[in-house]
């Protein structure tokens, strides 16, 4: 017995031990953005536009590209999946589409970020003509985001117990207003939520937006949805490999990416605020 | 009336949903397009399974078996380090940590799963990279050892994360029929609740595998330029992901080395499509309607 | 007297390829409470949602034969099913308020048809809940949730939601039988005082239920429709073996 008591003991050590590990990894790399990026942030970082050659001054173009990109993006694809997970949970007809549809949905979901770049490239750039541009990248992102939304809703819609559904049927309703009056309120918190962490991954994706609307330099903020975009993530790519001058560019690289990373973190923690604020409410 | 209203809602769900289908089915005829041309001039064969990456030569080459290897390397690697950095984690998470650690740790994964790649891709090839250069006497830190570090510890929050549900998942009774006959607290979780949680962790190593082999920034970033197998951890290697991104300014469109590159998404697509397939097979059993 | 309200004719359905109910010819008097009662599994509350067409959304329904609501064809083809079912009104087994105040419950079946100005909407939901003897305990507290409600209140709350649009005829399917006995006590008055503004058709698993309640009771064995009777009658003098050995418990 107690050589099982000392196999025990080990083993709790060594989780324990994998635990420190892991926290301290992620730890140093919090750390290390942290406390290299905080001295390049200012109020002066966030509003002013790159001087010199990207060596000085500060990221607005780039702040306000991920912005335009991402706010596109879930104009396109948020009504596109929502209405999608709608046709599957209510009206899917016949079966065999159904089937089909969530094999597509779910491969799409596994499909690495640089083969929709690509794929944007190809078809929004260069076929449609969309040129690199702030169009072409926001399609290309929606396309991305599209299979995450949908089974995210899927799944919202069917964790509505299926009596609301019933009662309201048995009203005389139709499915339509079902739909809207009872399901769709029902499964809204979660759908928002989904939809926050979806905004979250958009805006810190950088392999789709490559070839399809970033640039590293632009003059001016985008007039139209023709113009290239700089965004966050590509000018912390781009500051790394194609930068001139590493001495002034890789505190800005930091300092980008530490606005990113608050950023990402700040709408994940308010998906998951939300998330179980909502559950705690819940009433069913 | 009524009728109207609920035909044209029906209609927008329906087109909506042919809108989704036909994305994804935009996406593989546009990668097949641009990717098969390639195969009359190279035979697949030769493309899969010869070293031979010069698409800038003349005339260029486009044996892709180093970077097809590459991506096994990074991902391995990897998963070598995520492995049991992430279930050990897991299992402490799920059962040797107190409730209230437990609430706080969920969340925390949650969000680090969420951080951009190319933060990762900094951290790597501005702080790590010149560490290891340095620690190894190296030439340069970008390299297999490097990208794989790195590349793991962004998997471990989505394997943690998932190990550790599908271990919580796992009902109470297992654990007190298991206690109850004598075993040790470590015995219950190897011999009981990992079994029983078999699914979900296998599924979570998979989805750990396609989110690594996928991954484009860090290993652009951090794994080195060099189109070669790798003679040691300690060499740079270049996975598909990252020679796409890399050579993609380089190509006009419509000439070889674009269509290499497509040819190259063909294949990771393939890997992904089939590494997504046994997760579904994986998952199945487990999704309730 | 005695006037038919909702009655079938030559009745078959079948789930794909297995048929559940087998050439059922019922019929409820206006006015009256109609029971059905039968063996666990053998289509009563198939049956019911026959009358408000609840079945259709199921795959693989198959139908044949009519079913009458004062002499039409609700299963006609052109048939405006969501009238029906405002007609036709249902309550089921496990209370479901919507997560919505009681007010709005009780209002949901006028809203969605979208002709009532919101002080009718407002005098059917007080009249509703009068009728359906839950006016006095909720009229302070209209706006709060509906699931704050317990399992009784929320029963006849959902029985008044269904009043609400004045139906015709009122199918109730096991109605108390996930509810204490008080509750199903006061559910069973009520039935009684409701039947002189509505007809009930109420499907049970619980003979005594029936007996108390009924004026007229229908046996459903195997999907089969094998005695109906004024209740007094089928219970002391059954035509039908099986009734007989149903009502002394021989089996279900």
């Amino acid at each position: 017995m107690n050589r099982r008591k000392g196999k025990n003991t080990f083993w709790i050590m060594m989780m324990i031990l994998m635990l420190i590990i892991t926290a301290g990894f992620l730890v140093v790399f919090i750390v290390r953005i942290i406390s290299l990026g905080a001295p390049v942030l200012s109020w002066k970082f966030i509003v002013e536009p790159p001087r010199e050659a990207m060596t000085e001054g500060g990221i607005f173009p780039a702040l306000m590209g991920t912005f335009l990109l991402t706010a596109l993006a879930m104009i396109f694809a948020l009504p596109s999946g929502i209405f999608t997970a709608i046709w599957l949970t209510h009206y899917g007809k016949p079966q065999w589409l159904v089937n089909i549809l969530h094999i597509i949905i779910n491969t799409m979901a596994g499909i690495p970020s640089i083969i929709f770049g690509l794929f944007g490239m190809a078809i929004f750039v260069n076929l449609l003509g969309f040129k690199v541009s702030l169009l072409s990248g926001s399609l290309t992102l929606a396309i991305l985001a599209l299979p995450v939304i949908i089974n995210n809703t899927e799944q919202a819609i069917h964790s509505v117990p299926a009596d609301f559904s019933e009662a309201s049927l048995a009203l005389g309703a139709t499915t339509r207003q079902t739909i809207s009056k009872v399901v769709f309120p029902a499964a809204l918190p979660n759908i928002l939520t989904g939809a926050i962490i979806s905004v979250g991954r958009v805006a810190g994706e950088t392999a789709p937006i490559m070839f399809t609307a970033a640039t590293f330099y632009s003059r001016s903020l985008p007039h139209s949805l023709q113009d290239e975009v700089m965004a966050l993530p590509y000018h912390i790519y781009a500051l790394m490999t194609e930068g001139t001058h590493p001495e002034s560019q890789v505190p800005i690289a930091y300092g980008t990416a530490l606005v990113l990373l608050i950023l990402v973190i700040l709408i994940d923690a308010t998906a998951i605020i939300i998330r179980s604020y909502m559950r705690k409410k819940r009433q069913w | 009336m009524k009728g109207i209203k609920e035909k044209t809602f029906q209609a927008i769900a329906y087109i909506a949903s042919l809108l989704t289908a036909v994305c994804l089915i935009a996406i593989i005829y546009g990668i097949f397009y641009d990717g098969l041309p390639l195969f009359k001039f190279i035979s697949w064969k030769d493309f899969l399974f010869t070293n031979n990456w010069y698409p800038v030569y003349s005339p260029p080459g486009f044996g892709a078996w180093a970077l097809i290897m590459g991506s096994f390397y990074v991902t391995l690697g990897a998963l070598i380090i995520a492995l049991p950095l992430s279930l050990g984690s897991a299992i402490f998470i799920s059962e040797i940590a107190s409730p209230g650690l437990r609430e706080i740790a969920k969340p925390v994964i949650e969000l680090l799963a969420g951080i951009p790649s190319v933060v990762y891709g900094l951290f790597g090839i501005a702080f790590l990279a010149p560490l290891i250069r340095q620690w190894f006497s190296l030439d340069t830190g970008l390299n297999l050892f490097t990208s794989s570090l790195i590349l793991g510890i962004m998997v471990i929050p989505i394997i943690c994360s998932i190990s550790e549900d599908a271990m919580s998942s796992v009902p109470h009774s297992i654990r007190e029929a298991s206690l109850a006959l004598g075993a040790t607290k470590s015995e219950t979780i190897f011999k009981a609740v990992i079994p029983a949680a078999k699914k979900g962790i296998i599924g979570s190593i998979l989805l750990g595998f396609g989110r690594a082999i996928g991954e484009t920034m860090v290993v652009l970033m951090v794994a080195g330029g060099a189109a070669q197998i790798p003679k040691s951890i300690f060499e740079p290697v270049r996975p598909m992901t990252s020679t796409i991104a890399a050579e993609m300014g380089e190509t006009i469109m419509g000439d070889l080395h674009y269509n290499a590159l497509f040819a190259l998404a063909i294949v990771l697509l393939i890997i992904t499509f089939f590494s997504n397939l046994i997760t579904e097979i994986v998952f199945r059993p487990k999704r309730q309607k | 007297m005695v006037e038919k309200q909702i009655w079938t004719s030559n009745l078959n359905l079948w789930f794909g390829k297995n048929q559940i109910l087998h050439n059922i010819n019922l019929e409820a008097y206006k006015n009256h409470i109609t029971a059905i009662i039968g063996p666990s599994g053998c289509g009563k509350s198939t049956l019911l949602r026959c009358f408000n067409r609840m079945n259709d959304p199921i795959p693989f329904m198959e139908l044949t034969g009519k079913v009458y609501l004062d002499g039409k064809d609700i299963y006609a083809p052109k048939t405006d099913v969501y009238a029906v079912r405002a007609s036709v009104g249902m309550v089921f087994q496990k209370p479901n308020p919507f997560p919505k105040s009681i007010y709005n419950n009780v209002a949901y079946g006028l809203q969605i048809q979208g002709k009532y100005s919101k002080s009718e909407i407002k005098d059917r939901v007080e009249e509703s809940l009068k009728a359906a003897w839950l006016w006095d305990e909720v009229k302070d507290r209209l706006h709060h949730s509906a699931m704050s409600l317990s399992g009784g209140q929320q029963q006849r709350l959902c029985i008044a939601r269904a009043l609400a649009n004045k139906p015709k005829v009122l199918l109730l399917d096991e109605p108390t039988s996930a509810l204490d006995p008080q509750s199903t006590a006061k559910i069973e008055e009520l039935c009684l005082a409701l039947k002189n503004s509505v007809t009930i058709l109420i499907v049970t698993h619980n003979v005594a239920q029936a007996g108390r309640i009924a004026d007229y009771t229908a046996f459903l064995y195997l999907g089969e429709l094998v005695e109906f009777e004024k209740t007094e009658q089928l219970f002391t003098v059954p035509k039908d073996k099986r009734t007989e050995a149903y009502l002394t418990g021989v089996f279900g």
